[in-house]
């Protein structure tokens, strides 16, 4: 049996998956990226490995992905995660046509064909307004963990208008709300909806088609999810590897490669 | 000559005089300026230079200086001057570092560039009427708007002979008969209606000569880079419009471009893609820019840059030479429509590059300051999607500001840009 790996090198966390021949994932990590980038990739793939039980050798394609991709020295190759994040929803919700997939600086909107290639995206431009950084500012301001913003939002009856473009200047905003003596959750359940609407913004401006599906990190998040249900007048596939699509993505297109390379040269001609 | 040497002598020939003759361009802004001539001040979308050049006015092109320190990596430091001075960051940055120039006594990295005697302007963009007041706040310069009639025909374009046409035409004559009375007053040269004959019939050579030049592109592989060698002939496009060394130069362009084309020479080693360039180029990052997309195998071979940037005229354009002024009209109109309010007959135009240059994708690249030729983009490539099975790709930069152009960031769409014309290929090879 042999194995393909994906390592997404994202601006805040790197991911690594393994799969195998059936396109199961048998391995995966998760790791801060930090500032040594190569060392966060090298890092998240050997503690998959570990985690599978599965040695270096046994994995015969390894691809890099997201921002760092090209300090993914070990890899064969690089593929954007654009592309990962699209081949790897519709292999976990087939019928995926549309992908949200929102990161730490950035968030993107694919639209795939059945097969999971590239038709059309597009991504917010040099602000991270409307992804998982804006939503870091709001756990700063309101000091209150990541993992409890989404429940705390979802307890929000009243959400207050959140108006910057700027992540940086969202935290005064923030802030100027709780000094109006707003409660935590309704100005929570405004950031939230703040960012649904930025990205249904850039949904539309690709087609939303059929299912949509969301990935990445921000896709942990039981508010994010309830707002973008919402705004976009539809229920989103998430999966509970939301988070690692893109580096499943980037192990497909490995495995891909692996099976290519095994089909005698004349037969591939001839497919 | 043997045709080796023949081949050395002709290829890159364009590139090498099209610089030498841009520098002597300047050379010359810089003796005028030396010996405190005025200039016209002009603008690239209707700049009329063949009838400013009858009354010996030094042509200056703010748009192309302020380019330039961009292209030579200085734009920040024209950009921080005028916006301490008080310019917003998010006011057009050709603006900001023309007006830098201007508070630096026409200190420029190519040169020094004279003052301005006169500031000539059409309403193509509303910044170029505000552009020129700002000259004529610090110099007093009298400055003259061509007011060019927007199309009103709901969805149709008039032509030559068409009753609104013609109307229009006679309102635009109108006015260059009192720009021409202007011209004589400052310049204190008498309009010779013969000159101008003369520059038109350069300005006829010149465009016919650049038609067939973007036409010789069609090849395969590209005789030439639309976005970086078709940027150096637009700039002697621009600087020598209506002069004999202009005209001379497009038609050894365009003999330079046939050799290339029937010997196959092309500007990549392995053409792999064939990319239609919709917008201005990202000057803080020309070359590199370019990389992005050559490294992977593409070359564009067509831009519409290369013809709304031109001059002031249509591709192919002929003035009649009987008619000088109504003709100079004519060609104002039918070109500084196509900047004003033309933007969905692009589609066609588009959609027939797309079939004539066999070009598999359209790149649109929308600049955060220019308003004017960014804000139709996105409705024409969603035009150009629904008419044609062609790739896109949306990219937003700047032509000027160096501060908004993340490199990383275009890198990664441009790279995902290519994986999906990968993926076209093979699924067209697949069936």
């Amino acid at each position: 049996m042999a194995y393909a790996a994906g390592v997404d090198v994202g601006s805040t966390q790197t991911k690594a998956v393994v799969i195998n021949e059936d396109r199961n994932i048998v391995a995966r990590a998760l790791t801060d990226t930090g500032a040594n980038v190569m060392r966060a990739a090298v890092s998240a793939f050997e503690e998959a490995l570990r985690a599978g039980g599965i040695r270096e050798e046994e994995v015969e394609y390894v691809v890099g992905t997201g921002y760092g991709r090209y300090k993914v020295t070990f890899g064969n190759t690089q593929v954007t995660e654009i592309s990962c994040h699209g081949r790897g929803a519709v292999q976990m919700f087939p019928a995926t046509r549309t992908v949200v997939d929102m990161g730490g600086q950035d968030t993107k909107a694919i639209s795939v064909s059945p097969d999971g290639e590239i038709l059309d995206f597009c991504m917010n431009d040099k602000c991270a307004a409307g992804t998982g950084r804006f939503l870091g500012a709001a756990s700063s301001a309101l000091d209150i963990p990541l993992e409890e913003l989404g429940p705390t939002a979802l307890r929000g009856q009243r959400p207050v208008k959140i108006s910057t473009t700027c992540t940086v200047f969202a935290e005064t905003e923030i802030l100027s709300w709780l000094g109006k003596g707003k409660k935590i959750e309704d100005i929570l359940l405004g950031v939230h909806k703040s960012i649904a609407r930025r990205s249904a913004g850039l949904l539309r401006r690709v087609g939303i088609h059929d299912e949509v599906t969301f990935t990445g990190g921000v896709a942990r998040n039981v508010a994010m999810i309830e707002t973008l249900n919402e705004q976009l007048g539809l229920r989103v596939n998430v999966s509970e590897e939301s988070h690692f699509m893109g580096a499943l993505g980037a192990a497909l297109f490995g495995l891909d490669h692996i099976l290519a390379s095994r089909v005698p040269a004349g037969e591939r001609w001839e497919q | 000559m043997s045709s080796s040497g023949f081949a050395e002598t002709i290829v890159g020939r364009g590139n090498r005089e099209g610089a030498d003759l841009f520098r002597e361009w300047f050379e010359e802004l810089g003796r005028a300026a030396a010996e405190e001539r005025g200039a016209a001040y002009v603008f690239v979308m209707g700049s009329l230079a063949e009838l400013l050049r009858t009354f010996d006015f030094p042509i200056v092109f703010p748009e192309i200086n302020s380019l330039q320190t961009a292209v030579r990596r200085v734009a920040h430091e024209y950009l921080d001057e005028a916006e301490d001075y008080g310019y917003s960051p998010d006011i057009c940055g050709y603006v900001k570092a023309d007006v830098a120039v201007q508070l630096r006594r026409g200190d420029h990295p190519m040169g020094r560039v004279p003052r301005p005697a006169i500031a000539v302007n059409t309403n193509a963009c509303n910044t170029y009427i505000k552009w020129a007041e700002i000259w004529e706040r610090m110099y007093g310069t009298p400055t003259f708007t061509l007011d060019v009639p927007g199309t009103r025909e709901a969805g149709g374009q008039t032509w030559p002979g068409d009753p609104s046409f013609e109307n229009d035409r006679k309102y635009v004559a109108a006015q260059l008969l009192e720009l021409i009375e202007l011209c004589e007053k400052v310049s204190g040269v008498e309009f010779d209606i013969d000159r101008l004959r003369e520059n038109m019939r350069y300005a006829n050579r010149m465009s016919l000569g650049w038609q067939r030049v973007l036409e010789l592109n069609r090849s395969r592989p590209a005789a030439f880079n639309a976005l970086t060698d078709g940027t150096i002939y637009l700039g002697v496009a621009n600087a020598l419009r209506g002069t004999e060394q202009g005209a001379r130069y497009f038609d050894e362009l365009a003999e330079e471009m046939e050799y290339k084309a029937s010997a196959g020479l092309g500007t990549l080693s392995e053409e792999l893609y064939r990319l239609i360039f919709v917008g201005v180029p990202c000057y803080p990052l020309f070359r590199r820019f370019n990389e992005m997309f050559t490294e992977p195998g593409g070359t564009f071979v067509n831009s519409t840059y290369l013809w709304f940037a031109s001059g002031g005229s249509n591709l192919g354009f002929q003035y009649d030479l009987e008619h000088p002024l109504d003709s100079l009209a004519e060609g104002l109109l039918v070109s500084v429509r196509d900047a004003m309010d033309s933007m969905f007959f692009q589609t066609r135009i588009l959609s027939d590059m797309v079939s004539d240059y066999e070009a598999d994708g359209v790149v649109y690249h929308p600049i955060k300051s220019c308003r004017t030729v960014s804000t139709g983009l996105a409705d024409s490539r969603r035009d150009l999607m629904e008419s044609r099975d062609v790739a896109t790709l949306f990219i937003e930069s700047d032509m000027m500001d160096r501060r908004v152009v993340s490199e990383a960031q275009l890198k990664n769409r441009v790279d995902a840009f290519f994986e999906g014309l990968a993926s076209r290929r093979q699924r067209a090879a697949i069936g």
